[in-house]
């Protein structure tokens, strides 16, 4: 059994960044990740970032990528890509498939002191009539195509959802070539940032709110698509059905966290509609209710890249501090500034709740600790 | 040289393709043409070819939809095994694709 | 609003707000145009400006705030902004026309002197326009500057031009 001081699952912003402050302080991290490459989403976000200068407001996402790869490799980050977690075991033992150098696999057991669950969220999907029609992905799948693969999905898209995601991915969309036809949005009023959807209606792009989709129409694959008005009850109306000629529908409808592991390893969680679903419960150091097991990003709480690198750093923090690599004195002095900077991403109308979230998290964790 | 228009070739924020080299790989029965080393659904995608399954009851039509290897809409039988999730399967020069029908039982005749 | 039930901006919600010029600035010279009005954490273009006549401040959700007089329209702002909320207008140019910088994130770019469909902020084509420079420097981040000259009647509503190449 191969001993690790640090293990990180799952090498996107916050993983990467976890790792980054640790290894920072000479604690040594393994990371690991499933996929071929790391760097989580955010190799698909060729868009720039909000924020203030701290926050890397103004760089494109890729750019954020390549730079924690740099400064992983600089601080000796040990990296295994290829290498799925299968198994998280009492005593934070945890089995890895790893992908040997003769191309064969093996099931590799890892007994760390501590670990930083980091593995984000998927897509999730609304069902609707035809909806299993080649043609209808997450608009997550979308933006892979286009941005990592470079091969349009399709040319005439119907984007289902109106949060940053679906108004962000419809215009990448356009810059890919294609042509999005309508969004459209249950609710009665646009999900994401209004300068978002003026990128997109500036192009031609029609924003329908109060509407839903009926139908995916198609003999194998997608070829039309009937949208409608819905009331205040969420009831279609009569009479207001359109048919839109799509070749893709691409689903924007939210992010859940992926809490496989943190729930086979017993860590308790709380479920909060607004940060996406079950999520784990953690304390202002990013721990679990699971001693030395630690949680970071997007599982904490659908958010944004920003605040994954600052959950990262806040982990990768307080463990060089459990791990004695640095003062106590000198991780608070850290550990407030990011969270002042976290407070400030969460201002706002488009961050209050996800601020209550947050808080309420917190408000649980203080609540199993003292039972 | 027929433009694949699928393909983007030219971006405004992502660098210009730039393709290593093409390899062929025969899908049920049609050779087409691949960029060395990209997923074979987006070898797939490009030649408009969205289709990669058929249930295994009524024999619906299914594609890709989570293009991360989570969902497994888009697998296929590649070299003669089945379930194999094209949307993370890199292409090979000669490979041999072909739609999966159900859970792609290998037939015993 | 407009904003938030059709994604965009109407002309009567943005005259008066905080990062639209007045209409006596406009007839001094080319001025930007801050057309961002929600408090998101967001604050690039108060670092951009090089005269400090962009203010936001703590906290950083504050809008925008345009020092009308202190901005002389260099366009530093343009590129920097992330939301692609900043343009620069100048009424000044001609008797019969004005001139209008966009950032413009689509290819391909427009060619210097070509005429092009320019569009307002709903993706109507509203009139023709001849591009007067395109600036694409990597600088920029990627993000070009289109300026392009209009008929002066249209300058309030030409926010972009129409897509020159898709694959449809």
């Amino acid at each position: 059994m191969i001993k690790k001081e640090m293990v990180v699952i799952g090498g996107g912003p916050s993983g990467l960044s976890a790792a980054i402050e640790a290894a920072k302080r000479g604690v040594r991290v393994l990371l690991v990740d499933e996929n071929l490459h790391a760097g989580g989403q955010l190799f698909k976000q060729i868009h720039k970032f909000f924020g203030s200068k701290d926050h890397q407001a103004g760089i494109r996402g890729f750019d954020i990528a390549i730079e924690l790869l740099k400064k992983a490799r600089e601080y000796n980050v040990e990296v295994w890509l290829n290498s799925p977690v299968v198994g998280l075991f009492k005593g934070k033992k945890i089995a890895i498939k790893k992908l040997m150098k003769n191309d064969t696999e093996k099931i590799v057991i890892i007994q760390a002191k501590k670990i930083v669950i980091a593995t984000g969220t998927s897509e999730n999907a609304v069902r609707f009539k035809g909806w299993t029609l080649p043609g209808v992905m997450g608009a997550g799948a979308a933006q892979t195509m286009i941005n990592i693969h470079r091969v349009l999905p399709g040319k005439k898209i119907l984007m289902i959802g109106s949060g940053n995601v679906g108004l962000i991915v419809s215009y990448q969309l356009l810059q890919a070539g294609a042509d999005v036809i309508a969004v459209i949005e249950a609710l009665q009023k646009i999900g994401g940032y209004g300068v978002h959807a003026s990128k997109i209606s500036r192009a031609g792009v029609p924003i329908y709110i109060s509407h839903t989709i009926l139908e995916a129409k198609g003999q194998e694959v997608v070829e039309e698509a009937i949208i409608c008005e819905i009331d205040n009850r969420w009831r279609p109306i009569r009479g207001k059905e359109k048919t839109l000629k799509v070749d893709t529908i691409a689903i924007a409808a939210g992010l859940k966290p992926l809490i496989e592991l943190a729930m086979i390893c017993d860590c308790k969680c709380s479920f909060i509609p607004h940060l996406g679903g079950w999520i784990p419960i953690h304390n202002e150091n990013m721990e679990s209710t699971q001693p030395g097991i630690y949680l970071a990003g997007d599982i904490t709480g659908t958010e944004e890249a920003n605040t994954a690198l600052e959950e990262g750093r806040l982990a990768g923090t307080a463990i060089a501090e459990a791990l004695g690599y640095i003062s106590t004195e000198k991780a608070k002095q850290i550990k407030n500034e990011i969270w002042i900077r976290l407070n400030e991403l969460r201002l706002g109308p488009y961050g209050q709740e996800r601020m209550t979230g947050k808080n309420n998290l917190l408000l649980s964790y203080n609540k199993i600790n003292t039972l | 040289m027929k433009t694949n228009n699928l393909r983007i070739y030219n971006h405004p924020i992502l660098n210009k393709l730039k393709i290593k080299g093409w390899v062929k790989i025969k899908v049920d029965g049609k050779i087409i043409k691949a960029k060395k080393g990209e997923m074979i659904i987006a070898a797939l995608m490009a030649n408009d070819i969205k289709i990669n399954r058929f249930t295994i009851k009524k024999n619906k039509p299914r594609g890709l939809f989570c293009a991360i290897g989570q969902c497994t809409d888009c697998v296929m039988v590649v070299n003669g095994r089945p379930n194999v999730r094209t949307c993370i399967t890199p292409v090979e020069n000669g490979m041999v694709i072909e739609k999966q029908h159900g859970v792609g039982r290998v037939d015993r005749k | 609003m407009a904003l938030e039930k059709k994604g965009y901006l109407t002309k009567k919600e943005l005259i008066g707000s905080s990062g639209y010029p007045s209409e006596e600035r406009f007839n001094r010279g080319p001025v930007a145009v801050i057309e961002c009005s929600e408090a998101i954490p967001c604050n690039p273009c108060e670092a951009a400006c090089k005269q400090k006549a962009i203010k936001i401040g703590k906290p950083i959700i504050n809008i925008p705030v345009l020092d009308e007089d202190l901005c002389i329209g260099c366009g530093l702002c343009i590129s920097r902004c992330p939301g692609l909320a900043i343009f620069v207008v100048n009424k000044t140019y001609s008797d019969k026309e004005g001139l209008i910088s966009f950032p413009y994130e689509y290819w391909p770019l427009p060619v210097t002197d070509s005429i092009v469909k320019a569009v307002d902020r709903k993706g109507k084509v509203v009139c023709s326009g001849r591009v007067i420079k395109v600036f694409n420097n990597k600088k920029f981040d990627l993000t070009s500057i289109i300026t392009i000259a209009v008929t002066k009647s249209k300058l309030d509503e030409v926010r972009g031009i129409k897509r020159i190449k898709t694959c449809t």
